[in-house]
């Protein structure tokens, strides 16, 4: 037994990964939660407003390396994303004029306007592919890893290494500043309040003298920077690929919905909820396994529940289990 | 005579487009006094209220706030002319604190609202005590208690109150009602919908017992508790 080594090899196999990718997904559900909780619908666009919004970042981060512009160490699509998040911001309040204000004004049920974000999202799924293309488009520059298995080897004396990649730590410092940025505003500012009222109860929050349409525009430019974050900081950490965004919507969703649909907290909780289930079902245990446990239960299989491709099968699985058992969520949202 | 600081002077109307469910109904309240709109169930007590407020179509009559004809202003301009509204449901924000509650009502304010908010409190207690707790957590009569205080935290020129006193205990129901009169004596007048007539219409200065949209009777608090007519019909003898 080895419990040291156990530890390393779980921690960098699953657990970074794992908090990396809850912090994206994370940041994915909080725009589908806000989206749900002051416009009440279920937004399918947003998967690739992700898309576009990182589309952006990737265009700019381009254009800034040819320049020679870098950040040192750091990525330059950080540079980028301001403006990413702008662009994305236009295109949003756009839709909303152009497409969402008219059923606003008719007071369309929820499903219509579920169906229209589906029309949206095709829509912006076209356009993202008609400017970048469908392939897979690396951004990423600067240093690669904060921690390297090697030096890691050499710090610790350990058999096993444990890596942390620039993006992964970016990605949770990031996602860290934005959530906290963004509950100091619901919590303590003039407008987030406002939103949080015309959530709760738009009728009242109507006789409070609070004016919807500001409070749908601002949600837009919320949705549009959480979106751009998102889809830029899974981009940096994966690749970018139009399509992966679609497929993105599901677990996002799942996300929103495990931690309770209009609920931010709720939100954050369900993206890891989401992101380790998917990370600890597809995993290969062995390797942590031969560590824990004593030497003759070695396990002789690779002991991986699923392999990674069914990975969207978790997302749907915990999502049925608790639509059935709680469908409020774990965090009390609204019921869909 | 003159003119009632708020009436909705011969009202005929309904919802949309369906058929009108007041006729030819006044309801009025003058400054300084408490206005009770009382009836049996369906009566349109509740429809008149918010007929007042804008929240239905007025076809025929008016609705006059200190003599300026309103009529045709929504529901929130009329809260920017000064009038406060409390609703008989949904009345509070139940996942905000109380305090949060109080800030969303002073919302169309620019000026500094801390001492309205401190005046809200020296009329309801226990909601200073229960300013960091969230609204929905508290029990029927706390809540309205933050209802009207919302409804406060706007200065409103008359408040309006429909059923404040719905679905809680005869106890709490004294309370509230004090409380109402204690708002009142601040100087606000109060038109409010009651279904626990009897007690509505003892600290009432004006009642209006309203039948299938219509006025049937209408008088002080008091002639309407002496009148047999009134007594036989809706108060039980």
């Amino acid at each position: 037994m080895d419990t040291l080594n156990a530890l390393v090899a779980f921690s960098n196999f699953v657990a970074i990964p794992a908090v990396a990718y809850g912090s994206q997904l994370a940041l994915g559900a909080l725009g589908v939660t806000l989206v749900y909780g002051v416009l009440r619908f279920s937004n399918f666009a947003h998967g690739d407003t992700m898309a576009f919004g990182a589309m952006i970042v990737v265009l700019l981060t381009w254009l800034l390396q040819s320049w020679g512009v870098s950040l040192g160490p750091l990525p330059t699509a950080l540079l980028a994303l301001p403006v990413g998040i702008i662009v994305t911001a236009g295109l949003l309040v756009a839709t909303d004029q152009l497409v969402y204000r008219f059923y606003r004004k008719h007071k369309s049920p929820p499903v219509i306007f579920l169906i229209v974000s589906l029309g949206v999202m095709f829509i912006m799924n076209g356009l993202v592919r008609f400017v970048i293309g469908p392939g897979d488009q690396r951004f990423f520059d600067g240093q690669r890893f904060i921690v390297s298995v090697r030096e890691f080897k050499a710090m610790t004396g350990l058999r096993e290494g444990l890596a942390i990649k620039t993006t992964q730590g970016l990605t949770v410092v990031t996602a860290v500043i934005v959530v906290a940025v963004l509950f100091w505003f619901l919590n303590k500012t003039r407008t987030g309040k406002s939103m949080r009222a015309y959530s709760d109860n738009e009728d009242l929050a109507l006789l409070s003298g609070i004016n919807p349409e500001r409070v749908v525009l601002v949600t837009w430019l919320i949705v549009a920077a959480l979106a751009t974050v998102a889809g830029a900081l899974y981009g940096l950490d994966k690749s970018f690929k139009p399509f992966v965004y679609f497929q993105l919507l599901l677990p996002v969703f799942a996300s929103a919905i495990v931690g309770g649909l209009g609920n931010p907290v709720g939100a954050i909780a369900g993206g890891f909820v989401i992101a380790f289930s998917e990370v600890t079902v597809t995993y290969a245990w062995k390797k942590v396994l031969v560590y824990a446990l004593p030497d003759q239960w070695e396990p002789s299989g690779l002991m991986q529940l699923l392999t990674t491709d069914y990975k969207f099968a978790v997302s749907f699985v915990i999502l049925v289990i608790v639509l059935l058992f709680r469908p409020t969520g774990l965090f009390r949202g609204k019921a869909l | 005579m003159s003119e009632p600081f708020l009436i909705g002077d011969s009202m005929t109307g309904g919802y949309g487009n369906g058929p009108d469910i007041l006729h030819d109904c006044t309801v009025a309240v003058e400054k300084g006094e408490i206005a009770v709109i009382v009836g049996p169930n369906g009566a349109g007590k509740s429809t008149a209220m918010k007929a007042v407020f804008g929240m239905l179509d007025v076809r025929q009559g008016a609705v006059r706030l200190d003599g300026e004809d309103i009529t045709n202003l929504s529901p929130q301009d009329r809260v920017l002319k000064g009038m406060g509204f409390v609703p008989q449901n949904n009345n509070i924000f139940t996942s905000m604190t109380v305090e949060e509650n109080l800030e969303m009502g002073a919302f169309i304010r620019t000026d500094d609202f801390s001492e309205t908010m401190e005046q809200v409190y020296h009329l309801f207690p226990i909601l200073r005590e229960k300013r960091q707790q969230q609204a929905g957590e508290l029990s029927g009569g706390q809540r309205q208690q933050v209802a009207v205080g919302r409804a406060l935290m706007t200065q409103p020129k008359v408040l309006m109150l429909d059923e404040p006193t719905a679905g809680v205990s005869p106890i709490v129901m004294d309370e509230l009602f004090d409380r109402i009169i204690e708002v009142a004596r601040t100087g606000i007048p109060i038109l409010m919908v009651e279904q626990n007539a009897r007690q509505a219409l003892e600290i009432a200065d004006k009642g209006y017992v309203l039948v299938q949209g219509r006025n049937a009777y209408t008088g002080t608090g008091q002639e309407l508790l002496a009148d047999p007519e009134v007594r036989k019909s809706f108060l039980g003898g």
